[in-house]
């Protein structure tokens, strides 16, 4: 029971650092980018291959993880994404849809179709067991790795001064330009961040879901947007406890209730939205 | 509370509607062209009926869309919806497939009036994501009651002839296109209709801004709600069409792909004017047919080389220097009626 | 303003007319095509790709010409989606004058093909897709990969043997995991075992984690276990994060869990698990050693699984019946040179049951061990000549 409970927050900690970075470009910059699980595919690429062609170790391995995914958004916001920010909502999807279906074949040619699979150190594979309740190590790491994560992101956001820079550019490019902020940068760095995470939640989320593949930006890409969705576009805090919920639910739902197990987080979602339009922990303004 | 008298106003304006109902030459020769095509290509039916399904599921979309602005990823619900309709009304022995295109749309039909309330509220991105959540639900369910639509294995089925004359299958492939095409033409006849008519108005009122539609005295919701019923009953006709003329039914029919394939070929091929998701529907499975044949792994590379570019570019622009292009091979057509 | 857009659909109209066009191959009488329907992109490519690489190898190792034809091979992607197999299997005969259709990846892709198959009278030969009753459906289907009651209901019996008396069986929600539960089940509780529980997961996106906590919860001697091609890594991995392997639960399965396709990534966690399959890349015979060589040294050092060998004999199968038919590619002549057709391949001595036109073949009992600094299923035990035991029962 308690080992299902951890399973599920274990589940929704990685939803969430997989969508955070979505929260970030699609919730505060209100851009739709539909390829963001082609920057989470980068970055679980980044660590199986420096793992098993470099033979880096796994710790090691997630800085890069972060980093390439970032340097490679920072490079295509500069000369692709910034273009399309005024534009209409579907030009957005058009495009990035477009970038999916061109990081896919991509990966596929370099680097094969087959699954890229992340081998954890031994420290960190297996599990234990505390006060009767089977943990599993990895997840254990996970939750502590997403929690961390998830703290200082809300910290940077919310605290510092890039955070209210941010919001500011985002509710206002004119005026916040006009304050002598200088909105493209944020944009970039924002941007950058974003795609980071994803790259990272793809490291971590490599094992767990059976290597990395060509396919992995889509085969994620609803689960993705139920999270950001449910958790209110617009803050950090309620992707998280959206992930949270979700994680919970699917696992618990899969164990007790096998036979409804594929329904649950389409239902909880279509309820949440009907309930709540805004999402289930957006400013109550929706805005 | 109508004036008994018709004003010079009102006149004006029914003479306006009137002139706008007529079909124009261009689009004589659209739907002549699109059924010479059949005639003249016939080892490419399949292909062309294909084109002609998806025409009429982007046609679905357009309604919402592209008539009165509502953005939906989910409309493979009720393409599937009505696709597994026909397939179960014929695995039961109901045959026909007439029937079928009729039941599978009314199911459907039922599904997006039921549903539409859920896009009353809050925006975009709501919207489109309690869409997709009641397509990826149906998804669900048909893979959970196999004992019905055969579940992850698909439903196989054998269907009657068209009209009790014409068998559709691998020696009927022309048949089906031709079914097909029959099909596309009635419905894109009526919603053409629809779009002229004063409901169409108001559905246009609603698409430029929906609060000041609602001040002008439109009742928004009711409008909203009957538009989404048409739409999810032609999808759901396209679905029963895609049925009949493949004969089986696969769990794949809800995914995600298939809404976002239909909004691709609608915004390809211009949203709000009817035909545009016939032609972005032609320049997308045409394309994809083409590039897939010369490199079939690596084919999505092209396409989504193809999107990126177009949006760069500029969609408008892309078919404003086609319209100039075409201009100086035909000048008078595009001189046509362009105000 | 819809005219405007018109006079642009009248500028595009003949340019897609001209594409339709020069589409179709150049077809004469003496060539002979073979159209090949996979998935290429999407979750099954590993299938599309491991089948075409063995085609392909076939014709370059035995010359494009048979009995006076030129073999061509045209493949096509169905991106999974059953409507789109139909179309091509109709295209492929229609246009581009296929002889024979090949491939399936997927159950509902076999069938969608069956009733063009039939109309059209070409012989469709399945490589792929294993649920046992799609040969019924069509009296031109030909099937050279396996079914899924042919490795199952052995894998039964070795169980039985043993020592393994209560068994979880575990298999993905469709036609084939179906065919192995119920198989596996009914021969192994025939035989006076016990199934303590069956669990059915979904087809997509499974998390098997949930699963094999249940598993560990109902403690039993062996879990049995049915994932597609390529779903094994992540079965394997958290069998082992669960402790299962340490709990003393032993892995048993059809060998579709530890393909060869993935089996060297997936790591020591899937050291002893034993399965049961017709094919290993680590078969010990000179035609398999020349076929894994020439397979390796084309595709950049891949391993062929499966599906390869499956296709590789689909390849045999029509080199064969042409040169018995000496080179009649009517699809009469071809399935009747077919029925009954037997050769060595790769995997072993297989034949085609002239009855059901299902491949007979032997079910080899493996285990995964370390060979040569890699993981491979090991074959320890062979049981010759398995006919499908679903249609055995019936006839």
């Amino acid at each position: 029971m308690l080992t299902i409970l951890f399973d599920g927050v274990a589940y929704g900690m990685l939803l969430f650092v997989l969508a955070s970075g979505l929260s970030v470009t699609l919730g505060l910059m209100n851009f739709i980018n539909l390829a963001h699980g082609a920057f989470a595919m980068v970055g679980g690429y980044v660590t199986a291959l420096l793992m098993n062609r470099a033979g880096v170790p796994f710790l090691v391995t997630l800085p890069a993880a972060f980093l390439i995914p970032a340097i490679l958004g920072v490079a295509l916001e500069r000369t692709l994404y910034r273009r399309l920010y005024g534009a209409s909502p579907l030009d957005q999807v058009l495009f990035t849809i477009g970038l999916v279906l061109m990081a896919m074949p991509i990966a596929d040619f370099f680097l094969g179709d087959e699954p890229q699979q992340v081998n954890l150190p031994a420290w960190l594979s297996g599990s234990a067991t505390v006060y009767g309740v089977g943990i599993s190590l990895y997840r254990l790491f996970i939750v502590a790795v997403c929690g961390a994560i998830a703290a200082l992101l809300q910290i940077f956001l919310v605290r510092t001064r890039f955070g209210a820079q941010l919001r500011a550019a985002v509710d206002d490019t004119r005026v916040a330009d006009g304050l002598g902020i200088n909105v493209d940068r944020i944009f970039a760095v924002a941007f950058a961040v974003g795609s980071g995470l994803a790259g990272l939640g793809g490291a971590l989320a490599a094992d767990v879901v059976g290597g990395i593949d060509p396919s992995f930006p889509v085969k994620f890409l609803v689960t993705f947007l139920i999270v950001v969705t449910i958790g209110g576009a617009n803050g950090i805090l309620g992707a998280l406890f959206g992930a949270l919920l979700l994680g919970v639910l699917d696992v618990a739902g899969k164990y007790y209730v096998p036979s409804i197990g594929g329904f649950i987080i389409y239902g909880v979602m279509v309820v949440t939205l009907v309930l709540r339009p805004q999402g289930m922990f957006a400013r109550g303004d929706g805005r | 509370m109508r004036a008994a008298q018709p004003t010079a106003t009102t006149r004006r304006l029914e003479a306006h509607l009137h002139r706008r109902a007529r079909w124009r030459w261009p689009e004589i020769v659209f739907w002549v062209a699109a059924l010479g095509a059949i005639v003249v290509l016939p080892s490419r039916a399949a292909l062309i009926n294909e084109i002609l399904i998806a025409g009429l599921f982007a046609l679905s979309l357009d309604l919402i869309l592209g008539l009165t602005g509502i953005v939906s990823l989910g409309q493979a619900a009720f393409f599937g919806l009505g696709a597994y309709s026909a397939a179960i009304l014929a695995s039961k022995g109901f045959a026909d497939p007439t029937l079928g295109l009729l039941f599978g749309a009314a199911i459907a039909a039922v599904l997006g009036l039921a549903t539409a309330p859920l896009l009353l509220r809050g925006g975009d991105l709501t919207r489109l994501m309690v869409t997709l959540g009641v397509s990826l639900m149906l998804g669900e369910l048909a893979n959970r009651n196999g004992w019905l639509t055969g579940g992850a294995d698909g439903l196989n089925f054998s269907m009657g002839k068209v009209l009790g004359l014409f068998p559709i299958g691998f020696t009927g492939q022309r048949n089906a296109a031709l079914y097909s095409f029959a099909a596309l033409f009635i419905l894109f006849a009526v919603a053409r209709r629809l779009a002229q008519s004063p409901f169409g108005l108001a559905l246009a009122a609603i698409r430029e801004n929906r609060l000041r539609a609602g001040a002008l005295g439109i009742a928004t919701s009711r409008r909203i709600v009957a538009i989404y019923t048409v739409s999810a009953a032609y999808a759901g006709a396209a679905g029963a069409l895609l049925a009949e003329t493949t004969q089986i039914v696969s769990l794949d029919l809800f995914d995600f792909h298939r809404s976002a394939d239909v909004m691709l070929m609608l915004i390809i091929g211009g949203a709000g004017y009817l035909y545009g998701g016939i032609i972005g529907a032609a320049v997308f499975i045409v394309l994809r047919d083409v590039i897939s044949a010369a490199t079939p792994e690596y084919w999505e590379f092209w396409i989504g080389a193809l999107l990126v570019v177009l949006v760069l570019i500029g969609r408008e622009r892309i078919h404003d220097f086609a319209v100039r292009a075409a201009s100086s091979l035909a000048p008078d057509a595009a001189r046509g009626d362009a105000a | 303003m819809i005219s405007r857009h018109l006079v642009l659909g009248a500028v595009l109209g003949p340019v897609l007319g001209a594409a339709l066009l020069a589409a179709p191959a150049l077809a004469d009488d003496n060539t002979v095509t073979v159209g090949m329907i996979l998935p290429m992109t999407g979750p099954s490519a590993s299938t599309g790709k491991q089948e075409r690489a063995a085609a392909e190898l076939y014709i370059q190792r035995h010359g494009d010409t048979v009995s006076g034809k030129k073999i061509a091979l045209v493949v096509k992607d169905d991106t999974g989606a059953a409507d789109v197999t139909k179309r091509l299997a109709e295209e492929l005969i229609g246009n581009d004058h296929a002889s024979v259709l090949m491939g399936f990846g997927l159950t509902p892709l076999a069938l969608a093909a069956a009733p063009v198959a039939t109309e059209a009278k070409v012989p469709q030969i399945v490589t792929a897709a294993a649920t046992a009753m799609i040969t019924e459906k069509s009296p031109y289907i030909v099937r050279t990969s396996f079914t899924l009651p042919q490795a199952a209901a052995p894998m039964a019996d070795w169980a039985m043997k043993n020592g393994i008396k209560k068994v979880v069986t575990i298999v993905t929600d469709y036609g084939p995991g179906v065919d192995a539960e119920k198989w596996f089940g009914d021969t192994f509780e025939k035989a006076g075992g016990t199934i303590v529980e069956k669990i059915r997961v979904p087809l997509k996106n499974p998390d098997f984690a949930p699963f094999l906590q249940r598993v560990k919860d109902d403690a039993p001697d062996a879990v049995f276990v049915f994932v597609p091609s390529g779903f094994g890594a992540i079965f394997m991995k958290e069998f082992a994060e669960r402790g299962l392997d340490k709990s003393g639960i032993k892995l048993i399965g059809t060998g579709d869990v530890t393909d060869d396709d993935l089996l060297a990534d997936i790591g020591d966690s899937a050291l002893g698990a034993v399965t049961a399959h017709h094919y290993s890349a680590a078969h010990n015979s000179p035609e398999n050693k020349a076929f894994v060589e020439a397979f390796e040294k084309a595709n950049n050092g891949m391993r062929p699984n499966f599906m390869a060998v499956a296709a590789y004999d689909g390849m045999a199968l029509v080199y064969q019946a042409l040169e018995k038919t000496k080179g009649d590619a009517s699809g009469d002549a071809l399935l009747a040179a077919m029925k009954g057709m037997s050769w060595m391949s790769p995997r072993g001595p297989i034949s085609i049951d002239p009855e059901t036109r299902e491949i007979v073949q032997n079910i080899y009992v493996r285990k995964v061990e370390k060979k040569d600094g890699a993981l491979y299923n090991v074959e320890f035990e062979t049981i010759p000549n398995v006919k499908d035991p679903y249609k055995a029962a019936k006839h």
